[in-house]
């Protein structure tokens, strides 16, 4: 309870003492350009092959005959959307970004750069967290966007060139009773896994204390604090929202 | 000028400080001394405000930081310009970015201005042509020298310096003392600096603090410490052979 409560007050911190909007502006452009530009590769793979790989299991799984071969893709696609996107991705997204967040402020904090900031008057929480927060918050759904796109695509490829369906069965099964607040739910959840994902990791790198050794404790407990923060929210959220 | 009045901080409950007051001067170099772990450092961070003392206060000016609210604090704060002991230079910044940072985010001044600004800070410390190195690609020195320029670019009223020698060979460590000692006088600011090296001491010190255990032990200037009188200030002053023998012929006059 004392490190939520920290985490509380961390967050509160943010919003005091903030620098001019054009600083806030340049912070947030180059950390979007960070996360974004330096995560869709991975995003594009993983989510291309978790898509193809859902086709896969699932056309194995179904060996009726009586079900039609386009239920395959419809299964896929509620997949994609529900919880391999925007959640699965938010793992992946938790080990790659989170633990470069709290490794980068961790070293920050610890060869004094942090220290630096606030002797020069600058509220060093909000300058260096606030844009990864808000950089965060405006990439990750875009890039669960493209996970989900590319998790359609990698299904289809594998579909059709296998010859598990047909195309036109693949188009069929994603267009069916098709419902589109999932995309809502599905960004909803984006929103706040990015927001927890960012701030958590922020928080643990800015408050290392120690050497290296410490650094990569602090990455590895961010990432794992992210993750059963995202995998807790998850569960509330479909609770909530579903 | 600067006055501490009876700071005293502890961690866990242990004390680390013990009821320490003293003034700076303004236009010297003042030196906080003592051997490792007498709480140096923890007294420059109360002094900047890095670390909230458990009670006393710090006056800057008049001006009681200790007390005052964020605001007031930043405000101080923006007055301030400090050296870390391993140069807390940003890694993702090259030189002058580094040392143009203070502009950036303190002042309104135009670009034109503020490479204006960056290029005579780094003039004045004795670097040119590393506009564009990072960091990493720099000595040690080198790196002291720009956390010098990037403290001084904002025209600091105080300069704290934390170790300024620490990892340096003694010809730099020189080197450094003298400009920092240089600039104090040229600008007329009121330095701390933080140190252990007895070479600063006895080339920089004209006003001296000396630490021990967490308390103030002695205060007085490099011409005085031959002859302090105080057993502890001798066992660090005269640690080795050829300083004892210096004692000796010191007393002996």
């Amino acid at each position: 309870m004392k490190g939520f409560g920290k985490y509380v007050i961390f967050l509160g911190s943010l919003f005091v003492r903030r620098e001019t909007f054009k600083t806030y502006y340049q912070l947030v452009l180059e950390e979007c350009i960070i996360i974004g530009i330096g995560s869709i590769l991975l995003f594009v793979l993983v989510s291309t092959f978790m898509g193809a790989v859902s086709t896969i299991q699932t056309a194995a799984n179904l060996v009726n005959p009586l079900i039609p071969r386009y239920i395959i893709s419809q299964v896929v696609r509620e997949m994609t959307i529900l919880e391999l996107a925007p959640t699965v991705m938010a793992i992946i997204y938790a080990g790659k970004v989170g633990s470069s967040m709290a490794g980068g402020l961790g070293t920050m904090r610890i060869t004094e750069q942090i220290d630096a900031l606030e002797v020069m008057g600058i509220n060093s929480s909000s300058y260096l967290v606030l844009p990864k927060i808000i950089a965060s918050i405006l990439m990750y759904p875009l890039l669960v966007i493209v996970a989900g796109v590319c998790s359609l695509v990698g299904g289809y490829l594998v579909g059709t060139l296998t010859g598990i369906m047909t195309a036109e069965d693949y188009i069929y099964g994603i267009r069916l009773a098709f419902n589109p607040y999932f995309i809502s739910f599905a960004l909803i959840k984006s929103l706040v896994f990015a927001f927890l994902i960012s701030s958590i990791s922020s928080y643990k790198g800015y408050y290392t204390q120690g050497g290296a050794l410490e650094v990569g404790i602090a990455s590895t407990s961010a990432v794992t604090t992210s993750v059963i923060a995202v995998l807790l929210s998850d569960y509330f959220l479909a609770q909530l929202l579903l | 000028m600067i006055k501490i009045n009876r700071i005293s901080k502890a961690f866990n409950g242990k004390p680390v400080l013990d009821n320490i007051s003293g003034e700076f001067d303004k236009g010297k170099t003042n030196l906080i001394i003592g051997s490792s772990g007498t709480g140096k450092s923890v007294l420059l961070k109360c002094i900047v405000g890095l670390l909230q003392p458990d009670q006393g206060s710090v006056y800057f000016d008049l001006r009681n930081f200790t007390e005052a609210d964020k605001d007031m604090k930043s405000e101080i704060r923006r007055e301030m310009g400090m050296l870390f002991q391993g140069s807390a230079l940003f890694d993702s910044k090259n030189v002058e970015q580094n040392v143009m940072f203070p502009l950036d985010v303190l002042t309104t001044k135009t670009l034109e201005e503020k490479l204006d600004r960056v290029n005579f800070c780094l003039k004045r410390v004795g670097l040119e042509n590393v506009n564009s190195k990072m960091p990493s690609e720099i000595s040690g020195g080198m790196k002291k020298r720009v956390g010098i320029a990037r403290a001084i670019v904002n025209n600091p009223n105080y300069l704290f310096c934390d170790e300024p020698n620490s990892g340096l060979d003694p010809q730099t460590s020189i080197v450094i003392d003298e400009l920092i000692k240089e600039i104090t006088e040229e600008y007329d600011i009121t330095t701390v600096v933080v140190t252990h090296d007895m070479n600063s001491v006895m080339g920089i010190g004209e006003k001296i603090m000396f630490l021990y255990k967490g308390h103030k032990l002695w205060e007085g200037s490099y011409h005085e410490i031959m002859n302090s009188g105080v057993k502890e200030l001798d066992d660090f002053v005269f640690t080795n052979k050829v300083m004892k023998n210096l004692k000796g012929k010191v007393t002996s006059l």
